[in-house]
């Protein structure tokens, strides 16, 4: 005779800022007054709002975990996930949720064997859009700062900064150096005190992997950085936030307060050396400040813009000392790189790009959201795939991918495995992961003009070829926009944004022409095509 | 002392250690052109007109912020850099106003010497001709922005010489400007001693006193270097 399992029913409630943009929030007290109406408790039903559920172009989701009459454990233990909700539905989802299959909710169920939930691979997002970002009982309950435990009483510092370094971590933020190489570099350093810096100024248009993480699972990044700061032996750190994510910051606060409550970080006090003192920064709205050297003087109180490295800041960071600056999603993975292993980790992605990324899904595509996946994964598996193709079934023109600083891939080179050396050398870059795909009806220059013009928006203006050059190249790529430009126009801007990438001070006027240069690789026919007839030679 | 040796151009020089690249190639009588560099201050690597090649790093670095190192491998005049430091002033001359012709400073301006240096007899850039403001609210002195090539050094020696901070940076990318105090008419700004000092660091007629307006700018661009000496070395009488 079969046994028929129950599980009892929660859900959880997407509370990340796509759905609340989407109307979470009116859902949730929906939801909460109508388990009032039903004479349900919290504790009969509970209603958890968590982090990002990821498919954010169905927002509001939902979560259903267990609540189902079936022979079968693994079904009634199962998660159904619904879209597209809106408070009028909260009578419909009690039931559905009592009794199930309510007829009402067909259209909103989502299928959670979806490509697009079923070839991610959780690393960094583990526990994001499972626990509830403000409860650090619930973070400790699913095995927050047990690492830092095992290595505080365990390991030496010297032995976490080698798991690191054997695990392949290579930092997410854009540039890819070595994690372990980094932390090194910081430990090394003469003796004296270290200081960490969490770099979570996400800035690239089309990107929200860290908001995301920070919104999610603030205790993970805090855990990672108390495991960085023990291993470089740092006493003091702060997370650099952007003043635009300000959920992810009042999460942050909160997490911070619970961690310093529990003991897990310092209090000012000094009363245990081996806690870190971790402070939160608030930038006030440069994009400049998400580069290294500008964030550290935005911290200092001073002017954020760049300046030359080296030094690096891993041997003169804040205030001179030694500074570790790391991005939240490479922080983030620390935790489970301890947990499994630096071969569990490295065995993870392709060889020269273990692990995974964490990937911001948006533009012409039928699914957005945020996907994880295993570096070296093919693009088109990603946009595909997982993302459902363009929207309304149109072909994808070219993915965008790094923001302002990346380039396209166009559709015919889709395959290509997303990794930093395999996008490079198609002139595009992984940068911190925002991938927005482009549909047929988009003018290439158009795009490139739109990139060029944050970039000279954003630009501090200390050193010449930013400040003046993206004037310049934006006024080139306007002819191209308009139609009246000239095939020596593209000579002229293609020897510009040479200067400007060879000569400018920090990573971004580098990279400012990088998006243009490389639409201008794929599509140049499309900047031939809004050339005029007559020619008039550069001189 | 300790002492290095490094290449430039082929050429064996030896300095000490500490040295910045750009000392070196002057000790050495290369010509390596600046503008954001004046002796005295410290250096920003701003106008990026003294990029150099160093054998085993892909990216070009600014001579004023690098220091020599022991063996180092350094170019200071190869094509690509002669190419890119014309291309470097014509953008200088595009994105301000720089008439020579009506200027204080015709003959006596930097940027104007960087041209000829540069071999620059015209921009290929289509002039920007913004729209700036002349503050000429200080009974002595006049900062003239459509001059402005924002290297910097009024901020600099206000601020590590004269001790006064008057000057600073406000907003971003082209619209960048030097405001004094808080964004103020200079004249209001009671912090300003009246020295002049940044008026004689200007390498540019973007600061001059009102009296060479009819006689022509004569700056002193070495007065930064001389103080600081003086002052390191206690040395009040100059030689």
């Amino acid at each position: 005779m079969a046994t028929a399992h129950f599980h009892a029913p929660r859900w959880r409630c997407c509370d990340a800022s796509a759905c609340r943009m989407a109307g979470s929030a009116p859902l949730w007290r929906a939801l909460r007054r109508a388990r009032r109406a039903a004479g349900l408790s919290a504790v009969q039903l509970p209603i958890k709002r968590v982090g990002c559920l990821r498919l954010c172009s169905e927002g509001p989701l939902l979560a259903l975990d267990g609540g189902a009459v079936s022979a079968d454990p693994a079904a009634g233990r199962a998660t159904r996930l619904y879209g597209r909700l809106t408070p009028e539905l909260a009578a419909d989802l009690l039931m559905e949720a009592l009794a199930g299959a309510v007829p009402a909710l067909e259209p909103h169920r989502l299928d959670p064997h979806l490509p697009f939930f079923a070839l991610q691979r959780s690393v960094v997002l583990e526990h994001c859009g499972v626990l509830d970002p403000g409860a650090i009982d619930d973070a400790l309950a699913h095995g927050a700062y047990a690492q830092l435990r095992h290595c505080r009483r365990r390991l030496s510092p010297a032995a976490v900064r080698a798991i690191v370094r054997l695990s392949g971590l290579r930092g997410r933020g854009g540039a890819g150096f070595p994690t372990g190489l980094k932390w090194d570099t910081v430990a090394q350093q003469p003796p004296g005190p270290r200081l960490l810096v969490c770099n979570a100024d996400e800035g690239d248009p089309g990107a929200f992997m860290n908001r995301s993480v920070l919104e999610g699972d603030p205790h993970r990044l805090v855990e990672g950085m108390a495991i960085a700061a023990y291993a470089v032996g740092a006493e003091r750190g702060y997370i650099y936030v952007r003043a635009e994510y300000p959920l992810a910051i009042r999460r942050l606060r909160v997490a911070l307060a619970q961690a310093r409550r529990r003991g897990l970080l310092g209090d000012g006090q000094a009363s245990d050396p081996m806690a870190l003192r971790l402070e939160l920064r608030v930038g006030a709205g440069a994009y400049v400040c998400g580069e290294e050297t500008a964030l550290l003087r935005s911290i200092e109180g001073r002017r954020g813009v760049p300046h030359p490295r080296p030094p690096y800041p891993a041997e003169v960071g804040l205030g001179g000392a030694p500074t570790l600056i790391n991005n939240v999603e490479t922080f983030a993975a620390v935790p489970s790189i301890l947990r499994h292993g630096a071969a569990w980790y490295g065995a993870i992605g392709s060889p020269a790009s273990p692990g995974t990324k964490v990937f911001a899904l948006s533009g012409a595509l039928r699914h957005t959201g945020l996907v994880e996946v295993p570096l070296g994964t093919p693009l088109r598996q990603v946009v595909e795939t997982m993302g459902g193709g363009g929207s309304e079934g149109w072909p994808i023109k070219a993915v965008q991918t790094g923001g302002p600083s990346g380039g396209c891939v166009p559709a015919s080179q889709l395959d290509v495995p997303l990794d930093d050396d395999h996008l490079r050398s198609l002139g595009a870059r992984i940068g911190s992961g925002g991938l927005v795909v482009i549909g047929p009806t988009t003018s290439m220059p158009a795009l490139a003009r739109q990139f060029m013009r944050f970039s000279r928006q954003e630009s501090c203006g200390q050193c010449l070829p930013c400040r003046a050059g993206t004037v310049q190249l934006e006024q080139l790529l306007d002819r191209f926009v308009g139609g009246v430009a000239s095939r020596a126009d593209v000579e002229r801007f293609e020897a510009l944004a040479a200067m400007v990438q060879r000569t400018s001070l920090c990573g971004l006027g580098q990279a400012a022409p990088t998006p243009a240069l490389s639409s201008l690789r794929w599509f140049r026919q499309e900047y031939l095509d809004a050339c005029m007839a007559t020619e008039t030679p550069w001189s | 002392m300790e002492l290095i040796q490094l290449w430039l151009n082929d050429q064996a020089v030896t300095v000490s250690v500490g040295t910045s690249l750009l000392a070196a190639c002057r000790a050495a009588g290369l010509t390596l052109p600046t503008l954001c560099h004046l002796d005295g201050l410290t250096p920003v690597g701003a106008c990026r007109l003294c990029l150099v090649e160093i054998a085993g790093c892909s990216r070009l670095q600014p001579a004023c912020t690098t220091a020599a190192a022991d063996g180092q491998r350094v170019h200071t005049h190869t094509q690509e850099l002669l190419d890119l430091r014309r291309m470097a002033v014509e953008l200088f001359f595009a994105e301000g106003n720089h008439i020579c012709a009506i200027c204080v400073a015709n003959g006596n301006c930097e940027l104007q010497s960087m041209a000829v240096l540069v071999g620059m007899d015209h921009s290929r850039f289509p002039a920007q001709a913004p729209q700036r403001d002349v503050d000429a609210s200080h009974p002595r002195f006049t900062l003239d922005h459509h001059r402005c090539i924002l290297c910097t050094r009024c901020v600099r020696v206000c601020d590590q010489i004269e001790g006064a901070h008057v000057w600073d940076v406000a907003y971003r990318g082209e619209h960048c400007k030097v405001i004094a105090g808080l964004d103020q008419p200079w004249g209001a700004v009671a912090a300003c001693t009246d020295c002049g000092k940044c008026v004689d660091a200007c390498p540019t007629g973007a600061l001059f006193r009102k009296e060479e307006g009819l006689t022509g700018k004569q700056p002193d661009p070495a007065g930064p270097a001389r103080l600081r000496l003086a002052r390191d070395q206690g040395r009040w009488w100059i030689p």
